[in-house]
């Protein structure tokens, strides 16, 4: 394959775990030729810069760190015949599998028989949560100071404030002391840790305070972040540090299917899609965290192996029509207690069909225990908000085709 | 030996860069003096980005005079310059019945200055134009050329100019005294004297404070009015065509919601009173009501994502009018309390300045023909550099900043000399990702070009 290649069976975008893995498992099927592009300079995604375990579990049942990972991701992909264009932008997404793209070469159209968007998710920035204050240097995402720890050799910041705990806010954790970073604190807005309970011991193991149901009001700092003004239930108080990590509150890279039209779920922020993955424009199809946010790199690994198979199915003229009918989700005690459930609709199913999604991924903005009401089941649900729920699909619409 | 110049401009705002090329362009020899370590720090770093007519400005007002002067020369000279302009006119909303009864008045106004083109407009003639809008507005009326521009590339290129026909610049250079012999000026710099017949006191924020040190006096105090904005993602944008304007009250034109030139939109600014001439901080709660008065305005502003917050400060001072005032004695003109149409003024600005300096015996010799800087362009409406072949990929994703613009901007005679200066130039980590992706990649371009970040 050539660059002046310009169509290919299908076209992946994005080559984070879910992309690499769909295109690896699209080659494995026999599919002709699969392209991945790729906007950063390598392909592997976010696990590129989490220099930390665990990664490759699910995948190779090894233990891995981050970047090893997405070498061996990469290089299957390539070794399976994937061909693999970094430094290159998706611009516009158009009917019929026909992209934009711009890369130094300039703009150029491409057409795939079949378009995988795998564009990921990113944490929610300062300005977004409207944080008050200056805007000094030092404040950032993990990703960026994971960026930091992996691609420069120098760290931004000595001793940070970690706001959130998050799994992610872990590893930003991990991050920091594995470079020489010590942060003075970790915040959490609610009375107990976002992440699962063993890990509100880590701080402690690292020597890092964690402070509960507080809330960062101000940064302060003219050129670097001097101190921030937080706010806990006994008052407000100044904290000394030289920089802010946000971290989490991680949100579908959506810009481009907003710009290209698609509709966005208001819960999950991502896609809508049916249980094969598909989007209204039946060419397109999504797997990983563009669907919602964030879940980790072996699920997204999984989730883009499994839409691989309905993507090579659906070249061959084997999935159903896409006339779905909508999944609603009613937390019988709650009016805002569910956040999103994926997939958002379900086509008929087929024999020769395989299915991506075949449970419905269910997730709460806060703590429920109660029904959950799915079309005509109901679901006992008792969970901590941001945890992956699992239930069972609701049932196909009846195919056009089994009709008499 | 150091040299003497002509003439001493204090403060590289976008009026003393704006005064900078036009006294450049005249035969003057020239130095601007910055005590930031780089260029547009104070006032000029944060504005709402509009090209005004002058429709709502004091009548017969030097501010009207130069807004209208400014106007007309930025129209004549951006084509000269690549410099954008999206003539996407104004509407002025009423809300109430009070509002709806001022709308008259207004435009007569605009009558009066000149704006003749102000055309009103019914609720359903207003909700034809604007179908976003929420639809308990009451009426409004259209003022076709306001425009929205690049608040940095205009005086970016308006001192590069000046410096490509031989100006000097001197960055982190405040001025800390001053003497005047009765022919000349000596500045005292932390970066040795400075000579020159006359001075320009063009300092914004501490313009009282410049006529202190070098007069022993003030005709004004200045009194910053800090604006806070958010800035919604471009998605957003759709949302209006117009720059929607409030029925100004006595003290401010009010909260304006309007896109910016790079795409996006932009919900302010407030107007409060504060003794610090530095920090324009951020508040929380101002925040959230800026966000509820945009979707006031907007109700499908509820669901967008903000993209980022700034906040600036106005050199208002206890006057409305604009103070500038020659000083025979002193061979000085203090350009003072240019407090919300700077933008917009400053080319006018610059010109009458430049009169004003003739007044004082200066003898002008236009250069014939002046070196034209040519701007990138960061305009969303215009054919952007990542749709050329050679732009070397992609730097900053969500604004799509290149490699090759970046380069060309760290190349230029005003290369940045901060990373707020960078992301001023390049708007590199200014998108909806906050430099979540780009971040780490700008910092470390901006270290291997030995740029002396802030």
């Amino acid at each position: 394959m050539t660059d002046t290649q310009l169509n290919f069976d299908v076209i992946v975008v994005g080559a984070g775990p879910a992309g690499l893995s769909a295109a690896i498992e699209l080659k494995r099927l026999g599919t002709g030729s699969v392209l991945v592009v790729e906007r950063e300079k390598q392909a592997g995604g976010i696990p590129r810069h989490c220099l930390h375990s665990p990664y490759g579990m699910r995948e190779w049942n090894r233990l891995m760190f981050g970047p090893a990972y997405a070498r061996r991701l990469t290089q299957d992909a390539l070794d399976a015949g994937v061909d693999i264009r970094c430094e290159t932008t998706v611009t516009a997404l158009k009917p019929n599998g026909v992209i934009d793209i711009s890369s130094d070469a300039g703009q150029q159209t491409l057409t795939g028989r079949a378009v995988l968007l795998a564009m990921g998710a990113r944490e929610t920035s300062r300005s977004a949560r409207l944080v008050g204050g200056t805007k000094p240097k030092g404040v950032m995402n993990t990703a960026t100071l994971q960026n930091f720890a992996a691609f420069c050799d120098h760290m931004p910041f000595k001793r940070p404030v970690v706001v959130g705990t998050e799994l992610v806010s872990f590893s930003a954790l991990m991050t920091c002391r594995s470079h020489g970073v010590r942060p003075v604190a970790m915040l959490e807005k609610n009375g107990r840790i976002t992440a699962r309970a063993p890990f509100a011991l880590a701080p402690k193991a690292m020597g890092v305070p964690l402070h509960l149901e507080t809330q960062i009001a101000q940064i302060h700092g003219k050129r670097q972040v001097e101190a921030v003004t937080i706010i806990d239930p006994s008052g407000s108080h100044t904290l000394q540090c030289d920089g802010v990590i946000f971290t989490g509150g991680f949100r579908p890279e959506n810009a481009l299917l907003r710009s290209s039209g698609f509709e966005i779920d208001s819960g999950s922020l991502g896609p809508k899609i049916d249980q094969y993955g598909r989007l209204s424009d039946t060419g397109y199809y999504c797997a990983g965290n563009i669907l919602r946010g964030i879940e980790t790199a072996g699920w997204c690994w999984n989730e883009g192996r499994k839409v691989a198979q309905c993507i090579a199915a659906g070249l061959q003229g084997d999935l159903p029509p896409r006339t779905p009918v909508n999944v609603s989700a009613q937390a019988s005690a709650s009016e805002h207690a569910i956040k999103f459930t994926l997939p958002q609709a379900i086509s008929p199913s087929d024999p020769k069909a395989p299915v991506a999604f075949d449970k419905l991924q269910l997730r709460l903005s806060d703590a429920y225990t109660g029904d959950v009401v799915i079309g005509t089941s109901t679901h006992r649900v008792s969970s901590k908000p941001e945890r992956r729920i699992l239930l069972p699909l609701p049932q196909s619409p009846v195919s056009q085709k089994a009709l008499p | 030996m150091s040299k003497v110049y002509d003439v001493a401009i204090i403060g590289a705002g976008v009026i003393g860069c704006a005064i900078a090329r036009r006294l450049t362009l005249d035969g003057a020899r020239v130095i601007v003096l910055e005590k930031a370590p780089d260029i547009l720090d104070g006032a000029s770093k944060a504005n709402s980005a509009i090209l005004h007519t002058g429709f709502d400005a004091p009548q017969g007002s030097l501010e009207l005079a130069c807004v209208q002067e400014g106007y007309k020369e930025y129209e004549a000279l951006r084509g000269q310059m690549n410099l954008p302009l999206d003539r996407c006119g104004a509407l002025v909303l009423a809300w109430t019945e009070d509002q709806e009864a001022r709308l008259p008045i207004l435009m007569e106004q605009a009558h009066a200055n000149g704006v003749e083109d102000v055309a009103p407009l019914s609720r359903t003639e207003t909700l034809a134009l604007e179908s976003a809008l929420n639809s308990t507005v009451r009426a409004s009326f259209r003022v076709p050329r306001e425009s929205l521009i690049d608040p940095w590339s205009a005086p970016h290129a308006y001192l590069l100019q000046a410096l490509l026909n031989g100006a000097d610049l001197k960055r982190d250079c405040p001025v800390l005294a001053g003497q005047f012999d009765g022919r000349q000026w000596t500045l005292t710099t932390p970066r040795g004297d400075i000579q020159a017949t006359y001075v320009i006191n063009a300092a914004g924020l501490y313009g009282d404070k410049v006529d202190l040190i070098l007069l022993g006096q003030s005709s004004f105090n200045i009194r910053p009015r800090k604006g806070q904005f958010v800035v919604f993602d471009k998605m957003a944008a759709r949302l209006t065509q117009h720059i929607l304007l409030p029925v100004p009250t006595e003290t401010t034109k009010g909260i304006v919601v309007c896109r910016t030139i790079w795409g996006n939109l932009l919900v302010g600014p407030t107007a409060e009173e504060q003794e610090d001439r530095e920090t324009a901080g951020l508040d929380q709660d101002t925040l959230e009501m800026l966000r509820a008065k945009g979707a006031e305005i907007l109700p499908e502003l509820a669901s967008e994502e903000v993209t980022s917050l700034y906040a600036g400060l106005r050199p208002a001072c206890e006057h409305k009018e604009y103070q500038i005032k020659t000083h025979p004695d002193t061979n000085m003109v203090t350009v003072g309390a240019i407090r919300s149409t700077g933008l917009s003024s400053a080319l006018g600005t610059a010109a009458h300045v430049g009169r004003l300096l003739e007044g004082l015996g200066h003898q002008a010799q236009p250069i014939k023909i002046p070196d034209l800087p040519q701007m990138g362009m960061l305009a969303e409406h215009e054919t952007r550099d990542w749709q050329r072949a050679g732009n070397q990929g992609i730097l900053c994703h969500c604004e799509k900043v290149t490699y090759r613009e970046a380069m060309a901007v760290l190349n230029d005679p005003l290369a940045p000399k901060s990373f707020a200066g960078f992301k001023r130039r390049t708007r590199a980590s200014m998108g909806r990702c906050q430099g979540f992706y780009c971040g780490q990649a700008v910092q470390s371009l901006l270290d291997e070009k030995g740029l002396e970040h802030d």
